[in-house]
């Protein structure tokens, strides 16, 4: 077996039976990226030599008996992370040559634990996009591809995309990523892997770059629904550097895998079923019903009665927080200033800002100064924050009768990446199934499924109660056992 | 007494209201754990999230809400026990995030009211609109290189007091009688230290006029006064500009403006058009400031007297109305007369206090902080007066030797000799001998010169270097004379 195809879990096994060392490990991921990596685009940076000593050290400490949980495992960091020392990029011109001198909680949590970082992976700028194609260290390729038409290059979804297409590619054994409206679960499905967005304040924002406050929140990706409640066992906790961090207790996410889902009632949202869904995710769907049937749950049809609202609002909510988040971009103290000498200040703003920042940042900055000016406010985004409440409020209502929902991920399988890109719109309907868990705070997980006509993979989406992540996982973990996924991406290492 | 100003067409009354800027005192910055020490090294107080870097969030500082519901309560204001942090977005070099963390919709204090006290010895009551807890910006400085801003960030991030008044106030007196009270209930509170010319306390000006009668005209803002008295003399300016161009025929446009203190009159900053819309929005980095109504109450429990109170005390103590006044404009000048005041007689150590030892601080130019006479000394003064060790007059003659010497009274008389004499034989002595010497003198006081009382005693006291007992002298030269 080669190294890279251990699970986590797996990997946790071996390092703890001495099968393998954390360096062994970590150069045959490294030996992986080092082939993968310019075809795939995954990492941004890949930091090599700190990973080797960081394994070195993690031998070390096993010799002295001192294992963290996640010791020696070596785990990809999304560019969206401060990382001490190690430039920090945002996937965005503007961040310049920016190395934060402090460590993200959510990336020193792993850190403590004893994780390896092999290097930081690619995003969308600013983590806005659904494709991966917006990031300024260019677009990363999703490891799958169509059987009638294998040299099309497919997105890995977005934003983050370069940690899916790095753990579905084995050039990581899992990866931190971000969800502002479903950056994680969306490119987890598309390349056939697990993640999930816990509920919002379960993992601190402190030291991750923002995109829009109220929505952003940390998560793992992993190649199983066990390896991610491993690592956001990791990562989660109360941090009093994040005023919104939750102070509640982090649970075993990973016995929670085992529970089952006897008795459970999962909620099927009618409002789900869009027209113009393709008839294979619609078949999943039904699919993954009758799987947890099969396995004593109980499925019941619920209403999400202000789903159609959902997006609108995001695309309000986000861009308008964002507008604001992204002022500090200036070129005054950090990262980018434009090269001339600028006539003045505003002259200075000007051009630091149109070089730094790429259409796609652009348009959101202005759609949310839009938003929040003088005139507009009320009609957009104080409507945007009333629709918000509602949407929460449908979900309250809907787990008054049930423990669970399960809905698609995306509406589609990974798309070319020559697809979609002249019309913002059509790319924003991908997030059409992530963004309520988003504005509703809620936990979502994206879980593979099965496969398309063309041999893609396809997700299911499950959303529990806040704080209910243990139950998220047992409905996944039992999808995902009678799923019984098995293809692998035609790029991986070891293929 | 209505202050108007005479225009050519008449009298124009001047409405004025008040936002004040009050730096809250407390060790760290509204939030970020870095501190806020006036005057230190340029940017050498500064934590990332007062720069604004990436991934940075703002954790909000206890000590500062507690400071603004004292200073609410202090305003006889109402306490909102729900309040919300919203952002204020603009662009400028010393504000690093993009945009200022203030409470624009929700503040953390509603309506309150300040009792001014004026020249006549009238009062008046001005009302408080709202108290709100905001973040300072940077300064940028423009003086230090030809072609080059310097951006210092220790301000960035301290957390700052808008104390905003209605436009209650017409006149330049009342504008700094307002803001001199405002200040002063702040320092009681110790919740600003009031050092208006270190910046921790700034007003920016509301100014408008009107004919008696009417409803409000528009008014102007004068931004950033840093002194009582350019407070004052801003009002005074803006007020005569605008009924000049009033008078013209023109319009007052709504706009922002300077004091040019040089030149003692008021100029255009920015015109409405050219405001900013500063795209407010609530911060959500920010849950709501949920405040304790119990937590409110112990504050309230541990507030210190403030000085209407104070003020009350000593006049029942036995104080004028102006001493007690003067007495309690500053907290320390009220603790070190209490302190004098302990045990001794509250009229007696007033006089003393605000008559001799006020002008030698006057004339040292010293704050009683810094007096080198102490409340313990002065009242050791104040103990050889009523034990008759010395008279009234050698005892001013000792406390200024005190201001310049540092010297306790006691050793100042011993060390001296200006002991009283309470010696019957040497005031004797001292009568026979000034009798001797103004024969003349003593016959016409015989016959009549009833007058001539007091130069005897001016004589006998000058012969005996000013340390004659007072009454005994007067005792001893009446029945000799006789």
């Amino acid at each position: 077996m080669h190294p890279t195809d251990f699970t986590l879990r797996g990997a946790i096994d071996a390092l703890n039976e001495g099968v393998i060392s954390s360096v062994e490990l970590t150069q045959a991921h490294l030996d992986a990226i080092a082939a993968l990596n310019p075809r795939l685009n995954a990492y941004i940076t890949v930091t090599g030599e700190r990973a080797l000593e960081q394994a070195r050290a993690s031998d070390a400490r096993r010799k002295e008996g001192l294992t963290g949980p996640l010791e020696g495992v070596p785990l990809a960091i999304k560019d969206l992370f401060c990382t001490a020392g190690t430039l920090t990029t945002a996937g965005s011109r503007i961040l310049g040559n920016f190395t934060p001198p402090y460590e993200s909680t959510v990336s020193a949590n792993l850190l403590r634990d004893g994780a390896v970082f092999l290097g930081k992976a690619n995003l969308d700028e600013f983590a806005m996009g659904s494709s991966n194609t917006t990031s300024a260290s260019g677009p990363v390729e999703n490891p799958w591809s169509r059987a009638n038409d294998p040299d099309a290059r497919l997105v890995p979804g977005g934003s983050s995309g370069g940690s899916a297409a790095a753990v579905a590619a084995r050039l990581a054994l899992g990866a931190t990523a971000t969800d502002t409206g479903g950056s994680i679960r969306q490119p987890a499905a598309f390349c056939g892997i697990a993640g999930i967005k816990p509920t919002y304040g379960r993992c601190s924002r402190f030291g991750i770059v923002a995109f829009a406050s109220s929505l952003d929140q940390a998560g793992p990706v992993a190649r199983t629904v066990e390896d991610c409640a491993i690592l956001l066992k990791s990562m989660a906790g109360f941090d009093p550097k994040d005023s919104t961090s939750a102070d509640v207790p982090v649970p075993d996410f990973a016995a929670a895998c085992a529970r089952g889902v006897r008795g459970l009632r999962i909620g099927v949202p009618k409002e789900y079923r869009l027209e113009g869904t393709p008839p294979e995710i619609e078949a999943l769907w039904e699919q993954g019903l009758a799987w947890l049937r099969e396995q004593g749950a109980e499925t019941v049809e619920i209403s999400l009665p202000h789903t159609q609202y959902a997006l609108p609002t995001y695309y309000i909510v986000a861009p308008a927080e964002a507008s604001s988040n992204l002022a500090r971009y200036d070129g005054v103290r950090f990262g980018l200033r434009a090269a001339e000498p600028g006539s003045d200040l505003r002259d200075l703003y000007e051009r630091t800002r149109a070089q730094g920042f790429g259409a796609e940042v652009r348009r959101r900055i202005l759609i949310g100064t839009y938003v929040l000016s003088a005139g507009y406010y009320d009609a957009y985004y104080l409507k945007a924050q009333k629709i918000r409440a509602l949407i929460k409020r449908d979900f309250d209502e809907a787990f008054g009768n049930v423990d669970a929902i399960v809905t698609p991920a995306t509406p589609s399988a990974a798309f070319g990446m020559d697809e979609k890109q002249d019309d913002p719109v059509k790319m924003y309907l991908n997030d059409v199934f992530t963004v309520t868990a988003n504005l509703a705070g809620l936990p979502g997980l994206a879980v593979p499924a099965g496969l398309d006509a063309q041999g893609l993979p396809l997700g299911l989406q499950v959303i529990g109660k806040s704080f209910d992540e243990e139950t998220v996982f047992a409905v996944g973990a039992a999808i995902e056992q009678a799923a019984a996924f098995t293809a692998l991406p035609r790029l991986r290492a070891g293929a | 007494m209505t202050y108007v100003i005479e225009g050519r067409t008449g009298p124009w009354e001047v409405v004025i209201g008040l936002e004040v800027h009050a730096q809250v005192t407390s060790q760290a910055k509204l939030f970020s754990g870095a501190a806020t020490e006036f005057g230190a090294e340029p940017n050498s107080q500064v934590s990332f999230v007062d720069a604004g870097f990436p991934g940075m969030l703002p954790v909000i500082n206890q000590e500062c809400v507690a400071q603004a519901v004292r200073t609410g309560l202090g305003l006889k204001a109402e306490i909102h026990l729900w309040s919300r942090f919203d952002r204020k977005n603009y662009f400028y070099a010393d504000l690093p995030q993009g945009y200022q963390i203030s409470q624009f919709a929700h503040p953390i204090v509603g309506t309150g009211t300040v009792e001014i006290t004026l020249a006549d010895g009238s009062t008046k009551e001005i009302g408080i609109t709202r108290l709100h807890l905001e973040q300072d910006a940077g300064k940028s400085l423009h003086d230090q290189h030809p072609s080059k801003s310097f951006i210092d960030l220790n301000r960035s991030g301290v957390a700052l007091m808008e104390i905003v008044s209605e436009p209650d106030m017409r006149s330049p007196e009342e504008a700094g009688a307002y803001l001199t009270k405002l200040r002063q209930i702040l320092r009681y509170l110790g919740t600003c230290d009031g050092n208006m010319d270190e910046g921790s306390m700034r007003a920016d000006v509301n100014v408008s006029v009107r004919r008696a009668g009417e409803g409000f005209r528009t008014r102007c803002e004068v931004k950033n006064v840093n002194s009582i008295r350019f407070v004052m003399q801003s009002v005074e300016a803006e007020a005569r500009r605008q009924v000049e161009l009033w008078e013209e025929g023109g319009t007052v446009e709504q706009e922002t403006r300077l004091f040019d203190t040089g030149r003692g009159v008021t100029r255009s900053m920015r015109s409405k058009e050219d405001a900013h819309d500063y795209r407010y929005f609530p911060d959500p980095d920010l849950p709501p400031l949920v405040l304790e109504a119990d937590w409110v109450e112990r504050l309230k429990a541990s507030l210190p007297e403030l000085p209407d109170e104070r003020r009350a005390r000593y006049v029942a103590m036995g104080l004028s109305p102006y001493d007690a006044h003067v007495l309690t404009l500053e907290r320390e000048t009220a603790a070190f007369f209490e302190a004098v005041a302990k045990g001794r007689d509250a009229k007696t150590v007033a006089n003393w206090v605000t008559g001799d030892f006020f002008a030698a601080l006057n004339r040292t130019g010293l704050g009683v902080e810094e007096s080198p006479v102490s409340a313990a000394a002065l009242g050791e003064l104040l103990d050889l007066i009523a034990d008759k060790t010395i008279n009234g007059k050698i005892a001013k003659d000792v406390l200024a030797i005190m201001f310049e010497t540092g010297e306790r009274p006691g050793a100042i008389v011993d060390a001296r000799g200006l002991r009283q004499v309470v010696d019957t034989g040497a005031i004797e002595a001292a009568i026979e001998q000034v009798m001797a010497a103004n024969a003349g003198k003593v016959a016409e006081y015989r016959s009549g010169k009833d007058k001539l009382f007091g130069f005897f005693v001016g004589q006998v006291m000058k012969a005996m270097q000013g340390k004659g007992n007072p009454a005994l002298v007067n005792e001893v030269l009446k029945q000799k004379l006789t």
